[in-house]
């Protein structure tokens, strides 16, 4: 080859071409493709559409390489001798010399001009023998154990095991039915040594209390003698156990994983917006799990969030819209039909004088709610309209100190910097008579707004819309049933300003009602309006585009199951400055 | 494709007007009535005829002697020569149930049961037989070989609540079954 002409040749090398992009290139099951350096060869396989198995990787995780299911085999070109230009072919690319052994594809970077074989005979070879590794100590519990059906020893014995065990000595025996934590149980003998949980408790949760102990195969993963795994991000390890060695206490046979159905919605329970997938088998959640946002909450969520569903199928729910028929204490309600609640009740409420009504709202409630909460407020004419704040300690991770999850949604929808402004004026209002008539929305006065009993029983209107029997209720002349988060559609903003959609996986009970429907209806009633204009929650939110700019352009469907950043805040979700942090340091991958 | 050709029977006189045929019905249904009148029709013997004719005299005479090995009847639970209930609520008959008419609420069993380790039985169990098909598939699938299909085929009710068997119901007819895979032993 001659100087000028290798001298051209090399502008247009792939090399020089992937290099000024920051790339490399790589070729993975015959297949020439380009990656940003430094990435891992597995996170590379899966960006090329093909799937390695693996137990102990996980992109949020370091990488320590000790399941050996990744094993692939892979190639680097041949080193020239000195003084000799590499060889190319057309395209390039020099050729590949492949080496015999394997390689973990989950620890190893990427390189220029590497090759990848994800099949093969040493590679199909390499996935038959760890199986049958792992499975020879296997308790074979599938039918009493909760991860079956989203197990991957299970989902990977299908496709590399071999079907008949040819292991004929005793199986080691391990501590099952371990208790190392209040929501987590532990199984000693299902555990493949992934390792995921104890790095997870180490580098997300700042909580190591998970480790080894014995070797070979006599480890045993343990919870520090003195410590339990207890920390508020502990369920988190169920959900990244590979196998059904930790188990949640409180799905712990409840139900099959096969009969549930996923929801994605958000939680509701800070003003985070956890995205989240809610498992339903019929009307009944089992269970809730964090999904995947790198914008929001990684894949992480506290427990506390967790676990906070089982009110929505508790006893104490409201199922049909009640009146006062009597008695101050204890009142006195009788079950009647809707039409009939929302007449008598906007008929009340125009025997009184604007300036004596108040409503109190609550920033747990979507746009759509907010929107027309608003709405009703201008139809009653009155400027009393405050929501309930709800502040607590924030951790360092995810819970926000902000416990109402839609407050930044609340102040864009209602156009106000502080919508807590008013709420200690309608008090007094309540205490001195000034204030007749009371709608309350989704809050419960007297436990979370600083109400007594005493005002609330004064006034001549009071009308609760919620989803639970409480306190407040009790002073109330109408009890409307509401929705849960879980079984309404509607969008929320968190405090980083990302608008999320919130999606319903369970029908209502009883006779409650969407939330929007009811204010929608109420006002309708107020207005004596006859021409239903808003038949679905999609026209509240076509509203909302055209009337706030921030919505401007935006549908229910567009905001899409990741949510739609609208606006600029200076919140950081802590979590997501560490993992950041990690991710620039090329400590972990994803 | 091949045309094959049929040739349509030629037919003479007496067949055309049938009445020969009608004669040779009436001698063959005689002869079975006068068999039948002493006792001696076809299948007398084996279904355990009344005597007359070969209709079995149900409910006095009953099919349960005469059912094949292979019969399918009603879906039970069954229990061990240890006493221990088999079943551990995998809920997979649940799932493969063609007509759904199985349905299971699983519970644990409490750490005080001597059969602790076992970790999960049924807390209710409720086969709909109205729903059931006999189909046998659960049977088929249960790990545990908890579930089989046994010879009951009287299954009658006043009420459709009456037709769902409940875990007692099905422990009751199922009774106790010798020889199964003993998975839970002491190894285990
Ligand atoms: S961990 Fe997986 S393979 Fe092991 S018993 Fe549980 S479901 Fe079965
Ligand atoms: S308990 Fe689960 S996550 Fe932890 S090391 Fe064992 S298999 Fe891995
Ligand atoms: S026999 Fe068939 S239809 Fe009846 S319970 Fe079993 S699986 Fe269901
Ligand atoms: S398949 Fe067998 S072990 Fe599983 S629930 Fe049905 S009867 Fe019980
Ligand atoms: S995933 Fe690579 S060694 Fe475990």
């Amino acid at each position: 080859m001659s100087d000028t002409i290798s001298a051209t040749a090399e502008l247009n090398l792939p090399k020089d071409l992937a290099a000024a992009k920051g790339m490399v290139n790589v070729e993975i099951d015959g297949i020439w493709h380009q990656f940003p350096k430094g990435t891992r060869m597995i996170e590379a396989c899966r960006q090329a559409g093909t799937f390695v198995p693996h137990y102990c990787y996980h992109p949020k995780l370091s990488s320590p390489g000790n399941c050996r299911m990744c094993l692939v085999q892979m190639g680097m070109p041949p080193r020239p001798a000195p003084g000799q230009e590499p060889q190319r072919d057309d395209t390039g690319y020099e050729p590949i010399g492949w080496i015999p052994r394997p390689v973990i594809a989950c620890a190893n970077t990427i390189s220029e001009n590497m090759g990848i074989r994800t099949s093969g005979e040493v590679v199909e070879k390499c996935r038959e023998g760890v199986m049958e590794f792992l499975l020879i100590n296997h308790p074979l519990d599938c039918p009493i154990c909760d991860q079956a059906g989203e197990c991957l020893l299970q989902e990977n014995s299908v496709e590399h095991g071999r079907g008949v065990s040819r292991f004929v000595d005793m199986k080691v025996k391990k501590p099952k039915n371990v208790d190392i934590g209040p929501r987590i149980r532990l199984d000693d003998e299902r555990c493949i040594l992934c390792s995921r949980c104890i790095r997870f408790m180490d580098e997300v949760a700042g909580d190591p209390v998970l480790g080894f102990t014995q070797r070979g195969t006599h480890t045993t993963l343990t919870v520090h003698p003195d410590r339990l795994l207890d920390s508020n991000y502990s369920l988190n390890t169920a959900d990244l156990c590979p196998v059904g060695a930790l188990t949640s206490n409180d799905f712990r046979f409840q139900m099959r994983v096969w009969f549930l159905k996923e929801t994605p919605t958000i939680d509701v329970n800070c003003g985070s917006g956890t995205n989240i997938t809610v498992w339903a088998r019929g009307n009944k959640i089992h269970r809730i799990t964090p999904r995947r946002n790198d914008e929001v909450n990684s894949c992480w969520m506290p427990d506390s969030h967790r676990l906070n569903f089982h009110y929505i199928d508790s006893d104490a729910r409201l199922t049909e819209p009640l009146a006062r028929s009597g008695g101050v204490s204890p009142a006195v309600f009788s079950p009647i039909p809707w039409p009939e609640t929302l007449k008598t009740a906007a008929a009340k409420l125009k025997t009184i004088a604007p300036e004596n009504i108040a409503i109190i709202a609550s920033a747990r409630m979507t746009n759509e709610e907010l929107f027309l909460t608003r709405s009703l407020a201008a139809a009653l004419g009155t400027g009393s309209l405050s929501l309930v704040p709800r502040f607590a300690e924030a951790d360092a991770l995810l819970v926000a100190a902000d416990r109402n999850p839609n407050t930044l949604g609340a102040k864009l929808i209602l156009e106000t910097e502080d919508p807590f402004a008013t709420l200690d004026s309608i008090r007094e209002g309540v205490r001195s008579g000034a204030i007749k008539a009371l709608i309350v929305l989704g809050e419960d006065l007297i436990t979370d707004a600083g109400f007594l009993f005493a005002d609330l029983a004064n006034l001549d209107f009071l009308l609760q819309s919620h989803i639970l029997a409480n306190p407040t209720a009790l002073a109330a002349h109408w009890v409307l049933p509401a929705a849960a988060f879980a079984e309404k559609r509607g969008s929320m903003v968190n405090l980083s300003g990302r608008l999320q959609r919130l999606n319903r996986a369970v029908e209502l009970p009883g006779q409650a009602r969407d939330d929007w429907e009811i204010l929608r209806d109420l006002t309708l009633a107020v207005t004596e309006e006859t021409n239903v204009a808003r038949h679905h929650i999609e026209d509240v939110f076509k509203s909302i585009a055209e009337a706030i700019p921030a919505f401007t352009g935006l549908t229910l469907s567009k905001i899409g199951h990741h949510g739609t950043q609208i606006a600029a805040t200076d919140y950081q979700i802590p979590l997501l400055a560490n993992e950041r942090a990690r991710k620039a340091a090329g400590l972990i991958n994803g | 494709m091949a045309v094959i050709k049929l040739q349509r029977p030629k037919l003479n006189f007496g067949e055309k007007i049938y009445f020969g045929a009608l004669i040779k019905g009436f001698f063959l249904t005689m002869t079975h009535a006068v068999k039948s009148l002493r006792g001696k029709s076809a299948g007398a013997d084996s279904l355990a005829s009344s005597g007359l004719g070969v209709t079995m005299q149900f409910p006095e005479q009953r099919w349960d002697e005469h059912l094949p090995e292979y019969y399918r009847g009603a879906p039970t639970l069954v229990t061990d020569e240890q006493g221990r209930e088999r079943c551990v609520s995998c809920q997979l008959c649940e799932f493969i149930c063609p007509p759904k008419a199985i349905k299971i609420t699983p519970g644990e069993i409490p750490s005080d049961d001597p059969w602790a380790k076992v970790e999960k039985r049924p807390k209710e169990f409720d086969i709909d037989m109205i729903r059931c098909i006999y189909c046998g598939m659960c049977e088929e699938v249960c790990p545990e070989q908890a579930i089989f299909l046994r010879k009951d085929y009287l299954i009658t009710g006043l009420k459709r609540a009456d037709m769902v068997h409940d875990k007692d119901k099905l422990y009751q007819i199922g009774g106790v079954r010798t020889g199964l895979v003993n998975k839970w032993n002491e190894l285990k």
